[in-house]
């Protein structure tokens, strides 16, 4: 991936970025710190990786992405408007009850969304019936899920991943935003779930580690799972929790709590002028 | 009455039959496809069944995946696993955005027999009930199941299934002009006194039971209410106008299933006594089937006298 097109990704995540803090800020209430984790992944695959077509969310032929962690919508909401599946105007009725982008993914009112999910460990499950009728049809679609690494102790990821292996689902990528904080503060604490490699070799899938926030260092994993066969594959992602926001980086306190007009307009100042020097260049 | 057949092997001989005329049906199991009978179809049509082992939340999820690509899978395992173990995957993975999916129950009620009250399940109409948009259905015998699993394909939603275990004795087969209808009601013999509305093989225990009553002179009106949800209220409130009084039987606690659901529709509309025949609030044992229907009343003789608690709260 050349320069230009990083530097066009950055952009985009950028963006992406501020609509999310300021639809969690409108809102008074949403998951800002994962949303901020995860929005590099999901700017890859939104804007590089996925074959889709927001005028035809519905095109059976689409590639499919699932977002397990769901408490992360205004990450997710924010990509499907950027990427125009509905107007960014939207995101301001994020959570409200006079609007329809509820607080966590809702497939039946949001355009692009693929599945409801929002309880953990179940949207890995869909993400793996998808690529199951993709194999029994004979479809070259790609499934995409995203979990968070706090999410994986729920007993039915795993039961997922083994079937998933089962059914030698090579066009399944799951990405893991591994932050290592969740909700209580850090994974290693809450539940340890290291060493994720190994276990997730042990369950038969192909095994990838990335820079979460490095854009051609994912789109090259998304491309190597693309080209792995036989198997399905998983991308550990090396993410910071709260990424791009000085004072919310890296701090658990900043999981579902939006910040008030003073963080606001200091988070705003942050993202503005990362907009500003990305769009100068 | 014809012959006796189980409605989990009904189940297991629909699927296969109509596996050519609904290409998009797909099976899944968790390892008791011998048990739900979807073993036929696994062997008629290996591409698409799956088993997905003793994981029954994830076998919910794959339903609920392959629902989004047009399919239309039908979860099997035993009542306990899929309506108790996977509620909340059915529920908010398939219920909540109103998925095309089928849960299928085997094995629902007490006669389970000797495996026990672990896997009794007399819960599952309320835990399936209770989730908006899902229709609830349990055929009383192998002909109704059978075109309960057609008329299941033909309706695009969430929806439960359960099937039984124990053989049990056709009663709609012979039926001069039966239709299956998913939330219609089936009146199976006529009566003036009192209407018992019964689910699954509790309706050929009630056709026995009003047998019973005709000899003491009471004129007993018999529905087979194969749909819980949506309930038939036009027939419910019709027996209660007709009758003024109902006793509902439901291998099924008495909470939360049939019984509850007929006391809501006609307490709204039309009230008379409502007596609830089922399993009162207790778990289940072992022992042979009706061996344990009959510990805990569930006989033709355990409904004749509720009719007969009933028709004493007459006015």
């Amino acid at each position: 991936m050349d320069q230009k097109e990083q530097k066009a990704l950055a952009l985009n995540a950028a963006k992406l970025r501020a609509l999310a803090m300021d639809a969690v800020h409108t809102a008074a209430s949403g998951h800002i710190g994962g949303s901020l984790s995860v929005a590099d992944v999901l700017t890859v695959l939104y804007f590089h990786t996925m074959k889709v077509d927001p005028k035809n969310p519905k095109d059976p032929d689409r590639d499919r992405l699932v977002l397990s962690k769901g408490h992360t919508t205004p990450a997710l909401y924010s990509a499907l408007a950027l990427r125009g599946y509905f107007p960014t105007e939207e995101l301001k009725l994020f959570r409200s009850i006079k609007g329809h982008l509820s607080g966590h993914p809702d497939m039946v009112h949001v355009p692009g969304v693929d599945m409801s999910t929002g309880s953990l460990g179940q949207g890995i499950s869909a993400a793996v019936g998808m690529a199951l009728a993709g194999k029994v049809d004979g479809k070259d679609y790609r499934v995409y899920a995203v979990l968070g690494d706090g999410e994986i102790a729920e007993g039915q990821v795993w039961e997922a991943f083994m079937s998933a292996a089962k059914y030698h689902l090579d066009n399944l990528c799951a990405v893991v935003d591994v932050n290592g904080l969740q909700i209580d503060g850090k994974t290693a604490d809450v539940m340890p779930s290291e060493p994720l490699d190994k276990k997730f070799e042990a369950f038969n899938w192909n095994v990838l580690k990335v820079d979460g926030h490095d854009y051609a260092a994912l789109a090259a994993a998304f491309a190597s799972a693309a080209a792995h066969k036989g198997q399905p594959t998983v991308i550990l992602a090396k993410t910071v929790k709260g990424k791009g926001i000085s004072f919310m980086e890296d701090d658990a306190g900043w999981h579902g709590k939006a910040p008030n007009d003073e963080q606001y307009a200091q988070a705003k100042a942050e993202l503005d002028a990362k907009i500003a020097e990305l769009e100068v260049q | 009455m014809g012959e006796k057949i189980a409605t989990r092997a009904a189940y297991g001989d629909a699927i296969v039959a109509l596996a050519q005329e609904y290409p998009e049906l797909v099976v899944l199991d968790a390892d008791l496809s011998g048990a739900t009978m979807t073993k036929k179809f696994s062997q008629t049509y290996p591409e698409r069944f799956f088993n997905m082992g003793i994981a029954e939340c994830n076998m919910i999820g794959v339903a609920a995946g392959l629902s989004t690509c047009g399919k239309k899978p039908f979860a099997s395992s035993f009542a306990m696993f899929t309506a108790g173990r996977a509620f909340e995957q059915v529920r908010n993975s398939v219920g909540y955005p109103h998925l095309n999916v089928k849960v299928v129950g085997s094995h629902g009620g007490l006669s389970v027999g000797e495996d026990g009250a672990t896997h009794q399940c007399c819960e599952d109409f309320a835990t399936m009930r209770s989730i908006p948009g899902m229709v609830v259905c349990c055929p009383c015998d192998g002909n109704e199941m059978t075109a309960a699993v057609k008329a299941l394909l033909d309706y695009e939603g969430p929806a439960y299934l359960r099937l039984g275990r124990s053989a049990v004795e056709d009663v709609t087969g012979a039926l001069s002009g039966y239709k299956f209808e998913l939330g219609k009601g089936v009146t199976l013999r006529e009566g003036k006194d009192a209407a018992i509305i019964a689910v699954g093989l509790m309706v050929q225990r009630a056709l026995a039971a009003a047998e019973l009553l005709a000899k003491e002179g009471v004129d007993v009106r018999v529905i087979d209410m194969h749909t819980i949800k949506p309930l038939d209220t036009e027939l419910v409130l019709k027996a209660a106008r007709e009758t003024g009084c109902i006793i509902t039987t439901e291998e099924h606690n008495i909470i939360g299933g049939l019984g509850e659901a007929v006391c809501a529709c006609v307490s709204e509309n039309c009230p008379v006594p409502v007596l609830r025949h089922g399993v009162e609030d207790t778990f289940g044992r072992s022992g042979k089937a009706d061996q344990v229907l009959e510990h805990y009343g569930l006989t033709p003789e355990g409904i004749a006298a509720k009719v007969r608690q009933g028709l004493k709260l007459k006015k």
